[in-house]
């Protein structure tokens, strides 16, 4: 059996409210929210955030294939997917791609992993998919589009829900598009792009699967399928005969936003946390053609609860104080950094170091047994030299010691919260305190690490662990 | 074998310390020196070694030697951060008493204002902050980090705490009026220190010193040569040096409340003679008070206070010029300003015009001290590079 095996989510904690969009363009009204990332988030940062929250409990070394689905990701040559393996600590031998110019490709991948189960070539294949897409200031697009990450561990053993049917077409279509370069999401006008492409490709994917499966829209409990925006999904689920009130996943529209190429996959976990044994999920997605999966949900999914996913995310949030705000954090409006020395970066170094930099590994002493990180060479404790075994913290959590909020931090959003802080099972480190909460930190608070971008210095990006309060 | 009493000083000169806009790095280092020349009535010829400290001014022995026109003799760059200055001193001083050389300088400088930073320049190049790991290092927020856990160690609430802090800063700011050559010469009130904007919780502007530019030097000599240049010649008594391992965000061990290097660098100054009770036998000091932070737990890790019972010693106006023990008589780091490596030399400056009776403005010179220590700290808590120098009057 060919399926699903566990799933996890990510939200980023900051929510700008569309009464705020409004505002910032002399309009009234504005209902809702949308999920936007923080300055030092990216798709990689999210990813890795879902993909943790999917592999809770397992032991990272079973995956064997990661695929990273976006239209957003942060390098145009350079692999994400490597960047998160490494967060992640999995294997060397992994297959890794990056699938990256379709709002399709969270589909793509999955479709790709489930088809790498079937010919024996995967054991446990990760599919996260994970969007930032930017709307011009004042857009449409602006007032839909969210950010959020998704990820499906797929594999042939404790499936929780197994892969029947697959349909899938390919369609070329200028609707919606981004040219190398282009910040923004474009497109041609509106009742084009929603007749020509989205209404005629979804209808034709879904149909065409239901048709192939012998299906009636009563067999179908769940439908989770994309969509540009909350309008078309309503109008969509009407004209295929599905009841919106019970057959059609919420599309997270007033919360979230649309969420591109992740849309698909961050829904699909939501389905699944509240789906029962024996229900049938169609999950369908649209982009540069269409196509649709079904799901069956088996008993095992009692055994897959406790994730964090959309329902731990989608409640634990922070107003974004402003749409000025939305346009710093996006790095839209240009922000002048306070005046520091020009941060720097080594791509050797950053080799070397990638155990600690990237996968937060310190190291254990075998004589004394403490957790020491950054790692060292000699003991700070026992002074013993070379006697260490590697030992992940970006997996613990830790209490903070002392903070400070600095004001003088060269950063897009001013002040940081910077703290000592001492890990649940040893091990103690200096950390920035990401998505800045002054109020809520205290000495003894609890903090879990966070994977995000420390700054692109000499052309690249950086990421580092930082912590942040508990999110849930 | 030890240090004490094998050096004097006999000679020594202070920049105006300050915005310097229109003076450079190199003229800093010629103001100095000349003051010193002037002072110990030597020329530059007469010298056959020098030190010089400085952190990101410029590079090697050169650095003095083209200035000054060393004409070939030895010059070294010695670099301990903020402590480079008073590492200059302490390298000439055991180079003088192995009898190596006979008379040297010792200078520290800084000239901070042409970077266009606010703050200090990122130091000690790329592998000594990992590019990835440790970037936005900053001063404030590394000591703002022991100010949250001091007040919390010992009970005292965040507001009170910072009352205290305000303390030390209005007691350095009124000396440093008192200090024609301090950067920073107004005089503050609590409730002006209180409300200044926050740099790094819980510190404020005003719990900061500035960025400086100046230099300091001292002329060094045996005591033999300097009895027959002077008769109020400054003994250099003794040393302690204390490097801490960088293990305060490593070691759960570290509890971010006292100066272990402080503590160390003292300890071995006052046991190489004899000091037993450094509340009423050292007459004054200068210590490394970068943040109002610092100067607190100084005052417990140089013995001055019990631990956790400063904030008591800083109620009763213990290190107030008219105190008992007066602490940074010619106003710090806070108002004297800080070039990170002239500051221990002008530290030692102090001293010696203290024990000379020879202070600029009478109104801060203290009645007949016999001992004055000199203190910086350079890096950061837990991992500081600490100097503690003890002159004294001859004997």
């Amino acid at each position: 059996m060919i399926g699903i095996k566990s799933y996890g989510a990510y939200i980023p904690l900051h929510r700008l409210a569309q009464a705020d969009i409004a505002k910032a363009y002399d309009r009234g009204g504005g209902v809702g929210e949308l999920a936007v990332a923080n300055f030092d988030e990216d798709t990689v940062t999210m990813g890795v955030e879902a993909s943790v929250d999917c592999l809770k409990g397992m032991e990272r070394s079973i995956v064997d294939t990661l695929f990273f689905a976006t239209t957003s990701p942060p390098y145009r040559e350079k692999q994400s997917a490597a960047i998160i393996a490494q967060a992640l600590d999995l294997k060397r031998q992994l297959v890794a791609n990056d699938l990256c110019d379709s709002l399709r490709s969270g589909n793509m991948a999955l479709n790709l992993a489930t088809g790498l189960v079937a010919s024996g070539k995967s054991k446990n294949a990760l599919v996260v998919a994970s969007e930032v897409r930017k709307g011009f200031p004042g857009s449409e697009y602006e007032r839909v589009l969210g950010d959020a990450a998704g990820a499906l561990l797929v594999g042939d053993t404790d499936v929780i829900a197994s892969l029947e049917a697959y349909y899938c077409i390919a369609d070329e279509i200028t609707d919606v598009w981004r040219m190398e370069g282009d910040p923004f999401v474009k497109s041609w006008e509106d009742r084009f792009v929603f007749t020509q492409g989205y209404n005629r490709n979804i209808k034709e994917a879904i149909v065409g699967l239901m048709k192939k499966q012998g299906l009636q829209q009563k067999d179908i409990s769940k439908i989770v399928f994309y969509a540009p925006d909350a309008r078309n999904h309503q109008a969509m689920a009407k004209g295929l005969g599905f009841d919106p009130k019970t057959q059609v996943q919420d599309g997270m529209f007033g919360t979230v936003g649309n969420t591109g190429a992740a849309a698909t996959i961050f829904m699909m976990v939501a389905a699944l946390e509240s789906a029962k044994p024996g229900d049938m999920i169609l999950l369908a997605g649209y982009g540069d053609g269409a196509d649709a999966f079904l799901f069956k949900v088996t008993p095992e999914i009692e055994k897959c609860r406790g994730h964090r996913g959309v329902k731990g995310h989608i409640n634990s949030k922070k107003a974004l104080t402003s749409y000025n705000k939305m346009l710093r954090v996006r790095e839209i409006s240009p922000v002048e950094m306070a005046r520091r020395p020009v941060e720097v970066a080594s791509a050797p170094m950053m080799l070397r170091d990638r155990d600690m930099v990237s996968t937060m590994k310190g190291v254990k002493c075998k004589v004394c047994g403490r957790v020491q990180f950054p790692k060292q060479r000699v003991c700070y404790h026992c002074r013993t030299k070379d006697q260490f075994e590697l030992y992940r913290l970006s997996d613990k959590t830790a209490t903070v010691f002392t903070f400070c909020v600095d004001h003088l931090a060269a950063t897009i959003d001013p002040p940081v919260i910077k703290a000592i802080v001492d890990f649940e099972g040893g091990g103690r480190t200096l950390v920035t305190i990401a998505d800045r909460d002054v109020e809520n930190v205290k000495i003894g608070t609890t903090v879990e690490m966070a994977f995000r971008r420390i700054h692109d210095a000499m052309g690249f990006r950086n990421y580092i662990w930082k912590s942040r309060l508990v999110r849930g | 074998m030890s240090i004490k009493d094998k050096c004097a000083i006999v000679g020594m000169g202070c920049t105006k310390f300050g915005e310097r806009y229109d003076t450079s790095f190199e003229d800093l280092i010629v103001e100095a020196a000349y003051e010193a020349f002037e002072d110990a009535k030597i020329e530059s010829k007469d010298l056959d070694a020098g030190w010089i400290g400085f952190t990101s001014s410029s590079r090697t022995g050169e650095s003095m030697a083209r200035p000054l026109k060393l004409h070939n003799i030895a010059v070294t760059h010695v670099e301990n951060a903020c402590a480079s200055g008073m590492e200059a001193i302490r390298n000439a001083c055991h180079a003088v008493a192995c009898g190596e050389y006979k008379m040297v300088i010792a200078l520290g400088a800084e000239k901070l204002k042409d970077s266009g930073l606010a703050g200090l320049p990122q130091p000690g190049g790329m592998h000594y902050i990992h590019p990835a790991m440790f970037t936005q290092f900053n001063a404030p927020a590394n000591y703002a980090l022991a100010a949250t856990r001091y007040f919390y160690r010992y009970g005292i609430e965040p507001r009170k705490g910072k009352e205290t802090l305000a303390k030390i800063t209005v007691k350095n700011h009124f000396n440093g009026a008192r200090a024609p050559k301090a950067h920073l010469r107004n005089e503050v009130t609590v409730e002006q220190v209180m409300a200044a904007p926050i740099i790094a919780y819980p510190l404020g502007l005003f719990d900061c010193c500035p960025t400086t530019d100046g230099a300091a030097a001292a002329i060094i000599t045996t005591v033999e040569n300097a009895k027959k240049m002077r008769n109020d010649y400054i003994l250099v008594r003794s040393f302690g040096l204390s490097i801490g391992e960088g293990m305060a965000a490593v070691d759960t061990d570290y509890d971010w409340t006292h100066w272990e290097e402080t503590i160390r660098a003292s300890q071995k100054a006052y046991a190489s003679i004899g000091v037993k009770d450094p509340r009423t036998e050292i007459s004054l000091a200068e210590v490394h008070d970068c943040f109002s932070i610092s100067e607190l737990i100084v005052y417990e890790g140089l013995g001055f206070s019990e631990a956790g019972k400063a904030s008591e010693d800083v109620d009763a106006g213990t290190f107030a010029l008219t105190g008992r023990q007066p602490v940074n008589p010619d106003g710090g780091l806070k108002a004297f300003g800080h070039p990170v490596g002239a500051s221990g030399v002008r530290k030692v400056f102090e001293c010696y015009k203290q024990l000379q009776g020879k202070v600029d403005d009478p109104r801060r010179q203290i009645k007949n001290p016999k001992l004055a220590l000199a203190h910086s700290q350079g890096g950061q808590p837990g991992a500081f590079e600490c100097v503690v120098c003890i002159t004294g009057l001859p004997a």
